[in-house]
């Protein structure tokens, strides 16, 4: 049958500008601060010429190496964490028969999502408050990892189980058919099989973690400075197009795992 | 005869409940991670919410109710009296009226939107999807900040007017109602239009050519066929606009100043400045009921079907 | 996830007589000749190679429990063609389940030369399947594909590519062999499913209407191939299908079910010819139904009075006593008509002439009020034309009527 899209009945008047409009709206302030960004000059306003001299200054600098190394320290790790725990879950969660405690277990991992990250971090806050003051533990950037971790585990979690969701399951049943123990016919069929659904969640979750600024921000501890969060020191001080800079380096971070993550999910459709 | 009967069937039954075991550990990791440093937390604000506030930050272990009471009232420290102070309580009302704006907008920008990517043909689609996937996961402090740079008195916008001499002076937008108004908008059109688009994408636009067969017109199709059909992602979108737009924080920060503060950066103020973490977390907890209702309404009109196993 | 194969800790050790491994220690096996070189010499001729006791299953609990099988048994002979036939939910697709192990029965047993694998797990059965559809595993070439059950088992790597090999030949898939499974076309997946299951030389392949997703011409050529795989192999085969001339054309044996039970077992000339229930005769082919009342019995014959007061002569299955109100079956083609009433059996008025191309159906009302299709093939020498409103006679062959198992 003739894909009906194809046909003038279902375009509503209007409604292609408000399309092109949105996407305009959404766009331009982001191309603004990334033109801008290649400003020679020092007023972010005024423009003098066109060069790369304000991303230099941005590499150069310090403290952005070290707000640079503990996002990555903590994202990374973050990242690894929360994709196993996905994993582990997904597969215990999806396509099974239900187990006492699933929908509510199901309700837990979904829980960083509905609750507002304001709350999330003045809460993770008090906790790794509490427990410094009454047992003495302070992880140091553990605590903001483990802040991620937490936050990520969800991200992580809806590509993979889609993925799971989507699987033949006649698949492990060919498998165990043909003599494959249930851990080789999970090796050898159901792994490789997922294994773009946990890369596609491994990518979210690196960019969740990476553009975090409200819970890292009431979280970190001294030292603990994270690329948001130098941009936010930034923001207080006379400001320079260095800010520009640095904030399209975090932009194209975030456009390059999100492409990632697309294509993945389009090659599998395919 | 009777023995083999049951081997079979208790074997069946011994294997099911070893997947079942199985599966709940799986998931242990996970749940045990999200449960103690997500859970847990919440609890903790909970107790801290009823103890009273240490003078340089935290709490000491001393019930009282003063957290909640503060809330509303302010105890005269002459007579004892409580007054009323709605300060606080105009903050939560003004927060309610900036996410219902910013949802009602959201989805008559958003709708349209949704429903022209949604008629596009397959390729056209995945261009449209990714176009408006990356504002969404690009970096909200980043997008927020590009706002203000374009906003503020030396921005882009009061340049280019008084550049075509329309105005002398610069017209203040930053730190304004007006400036946390268009931060929220710009920070959540995003997460509207997705929801929308993915409900919009399955519907069977058959019924459409058939309710025009019948005579409808476009108008008609529109409010009595399609809006009814898409009523579930209408829902799914609006939650997720209207419960980060409750919570937001970082637009306020940014584009508020400290001076039109939403809750959520009023409750980040007590634990910086403020110095009442007691109270913070008695704010933070009734943003959190007001969520919690949100979420109930959700839950009843998707007839409470949760997806699960 | 859906299968429960976890206790194998505790499931018995698959006995050595039932390994697909033909060089056990202790064991002596006839050589296997190799799958091209004619037939194989089947292990223990002439015995049963599945046997299926009062096997049950049923779904649920409680008020909510449904049978799907109800205490069904069966014998499957070695090397033979065996088809379960049967409407959608009558079972036969449960049966195959039980058999290739991804469900457990609820109660009975399954032999498999003699040792009830029931409580085995899967891939602890040297049982293949060929699932509906297809189940390839999409990231594996179609050799890997083929090979992956004799990597399973922990084959040597020589071995499993000479027999990969020898598998790509039998199927005609040489020149695809390191193809992708979701580039090819339907027809070939479904051999590459074959070859698949085929490749681990089971003692029993499983196919689960796996012709079903093909288009006409591909699943008649495909019905001669299988056949002739099975001849070629020497393994048992037992198919499930819901079609009724594929049953007809291609088993040894067939086994006719409904609502989770099996009503007639017999060669495909037993189940046409002789259908023992009103069910049988009414799924296979076109029958007619005619009710009437036994008069007399005489050697294997009765007599029976039809509602027009005609007497017909009918045969009845073996062990069962005709009396009284019966149901007596004749197919169409075991029928003629004559142009003068009075010399038929039956006489009765021309209703409907239908034309088929190769036959013409005669619809007839009978005298007694009942409906009667007589089917006659077209020749050039088609002789007398029947008009509709023409007063005809009906005469039966000789053994063309039965009488069904009430």
């Amino acid at each position: 049958m003739a894909d009906p899209r194809n046909v003038d009945i279902k375009d509503q008047p209007g409604f292609r500008t408000i399309a092109i409009i949105c996407v305009a709206v959404l766009y331009v302030p982001i191309l603004i601060l990334m033109v801008f960004s290649f400003n020679t000059g020092s007023l972010v306003t005024h423009w003098e010429g066109v060069g790369f001299s304000w991303y230099g200054s941005a590499l150069l600098n310090e403290e952005f190496h070290h707000a640079a190394e503990n996002t990555l320290i903590i994202s990374v790790t973050a990242t690894i964490i929360s994709t196993i725990c996905a994993t582990l879950a997904a597969i215990g969660m999806t396509r099974v028969k239900p187990w006492h405690g699933l929908s509510a277990a199901f309700m837990v991992i979904n829980l960083p999502l509905m609750v507002p990250e304001i709350i999330t971090a003045v809460a993770t806050l008090s906790f790794f408050a509490l427990i410094a003051g009454a047992f003495g533990l302070n992880f140091g950037i553990g605590n903001l990892i483990l802040a991620h971790t937490v936050f990520c585990i969800p991200f992580a979690y809806m590509p993979i189980r889609a993925r799971l969701e989507d699987m033949d399951l006649t698949l492990e049943s060919a498998a165990a058919d043909l003599y494959a123990t249930p851990w080789h016919a999970f090796r050898r069929i159901t792994l490789p099989l997922l294994v773009p659904g946990i890369l596609s969640g491994a990518a979210l979750a690196f960019i969740v973690s990476f553009d975090d600024f409200t819970i890292t921000q009431l979280v970190a501890g001294p030292g603990q400075t994270t690329l948001p969060l130098y941009i936010w020191n930034q923001i207080r001080r006379p400001m320079t197009p260095e800010i520009n800079a640095i904030s399209t380096i975090l932009l194209l971070v975030s456009i390059l795992f999100v492409s990632v993550s697309f294509l993945i999910a389009r090659r599998r459709a395919n | 005869m009777a023995n083999v009967v049951s081997q079979a069937a208790l074997f069946e039954a011994k294997a099911e409940r070893a997947a079942s075991r199985r599966n709940r550990l799986l998931s242990t990791p996970a749940l045990v991670v999200i449960g103690v440093f997500g859970v847990l937390p919440l609890l903790i604000i909970c107790v801290y919410s009823f103890l009273v506030a240490a003078p340089y930050g935290g709490v000491q272990w001393k019930f009282s109710t003063d957290a909640y009471l503060n809330f509303l009232f302010q105890r005269d420290i002459f007579d004892d009296t409580l007054q009323f102070t709605p300060d606080f309580l105009i903050i939560y009302l003004r927060s309610f009226l900036f996410a219902v704006v910013t949802t009602v907008i959201c989805l008559l920008l958003g709708f349209p939107t949704a429903y022209f990517m949604a008629t596009r043909t397959p390729a056209q689609r995945n261009w449209w999807v990714l176009l408006i996937t990356i504002p969404f996961w690009s970096n909200l402090l980043v997008r927020t900040l590009a706002i203000m740079f374009i906003i503020r008195d030396e921005g882009l916008i009061n340049n280019l007017l008084i550049g075509l001499g329309v105005i002398d002076k610069p017209i203040t937008m930053l730190y304004t109602n007006f400036a946390i108004q268009l931060g929220l908008l710009y920070s959540f059109l995003p997460f509207m239009i997705l929801p929308l688009y993915a409900s919009l994408e399955k519907m069977d636009f058959r019924l459409v050519e058939a309710a025009n067969d019948l005579y409808a017109t476009r108008r008609q199709v529109l409010w009595r066929v399609i809006i009814p059909l898409s009523l579930p992602g209408i829902i799914a979108g609006c939650l997720l606009v209207f419960i980060p737009a409750l919570g937001a924080y970082v637009t306020p920060l940014i584009l508020g100043g400290g001076i039109h503060l939403m809750i959520g950066d009023l409750i980040a103020q007590q634990f910086g400045s403020g110095r009442n973490w007691p109270l913070g977390c008695a704010q933070a907890l009734i943003l959190m009921a007001a969520v919690l209702v949100a979420l109930y309404f959700y839950v009843r009109n998707t007839s409470g079907k949760i997806q699960h196993g | 996830m859906g299968i429960a194969f976890e206790s194998l800790v505790t499931a018995p050790q698959l006995p050595s007589r039932l390994a697909c491994d033909d060089n056990q220690t202790g064991t002596h096996l006839p050589p296997r000749a190799g799958f091209l070189n004619g037939v194989i010499v089947p292990e223990q001729p002439g015995k049963n190679a599945i046997e299926v006791r009062g096997v049950r299953k049923v779904f649920g609990t409680g008020e909510n429990q449904v049978a799907a099988l109800d205490t069904v048994s069966v014998s499957i002979r070695e090397n033979e063609f065996f088809t379960l036939l049967g409407p959608s939910g009558c079972g036969k697709t449960t049966l195959l389940r039980l058999i290739a192990g991804f469900d457990f029965p609820s109660a009975g047993e399954i032999l498999l030369h003699g040792e009830d694998i029931a409580p085995l797990p899967p891939f602890k059965r040297p049982v293949n399947t060929v699932f509906q559809s297809y189940a390839l595993f999409p990231h594996m070439t179609v050799a890997q594909n083929i090979g992956f059950g004799l990597e399973m088992l922990g084959k040597p790597k020589a071995e499993i590519t000479a027999r990969v090999a020898q598998m790509l030949k039998l199927v005609k898939m040489e020149a695809l062999a390191a193809r992708r499974t979701s580039q090819i076309s339907g027809g070939q997946q479904q051999r590459v499913a074959l070859a698949r299951a085929l490749a681990p030389q089971p003692k029993v392949l499983l196919l689960d209407e796996p012709l079903s997703a093909l288009d006409y011409k591909l699943r008649k050529e495909m019905q001669i191939e299988l056949k002739r795989l099975q001849h070629e192999t020497g393994i048992t085969f037992i198919f499930v299908t819901h079609d009724q001339e594929e049953a007809l054309t291609m088993s040894d044996r067939i086994a006719v079910m409904s609502a989770g039970k099996i009503l007639q077992v017999g060669t495909p000339h037993d189940i046409y010819d002789r259908p023992a229930e009103r069910f049988v005769a009414d799924f296979i082919g076109e029958t007619n139904f005619l009710k009437g009342t036994v008069v007399s019995k005489k050697s294997g014959i009765a007599t029976v009075r039809i509602a027009s007061d005609a007497m017909v002569a009918a045969g009845f299955p073996e062990g069962f006593d005709p009396s009284g109100e019966v149901t007596v079956v004749v197919r169409p083609e075991h029928a003629d008509l004559v142009a003068d009433a009075a010399k038929g059996t039956v006489g009765g008025v021309m209703a409907n002439v239908v034309y088929f191309g190769t036959d013409t159906h005669y619809h007839v009302k009978l005298d007694g009020g009942d409906n009667f299709i007589v089917r006659h093939q077209n020749s050039r020498s088609s002789a007398v034309a029947f008009d509709p409103g023409a007063k005809v006679g009906i005469v039966f062959e000789d053994g063309g009527a039965r009488i069904l198992r009430d």
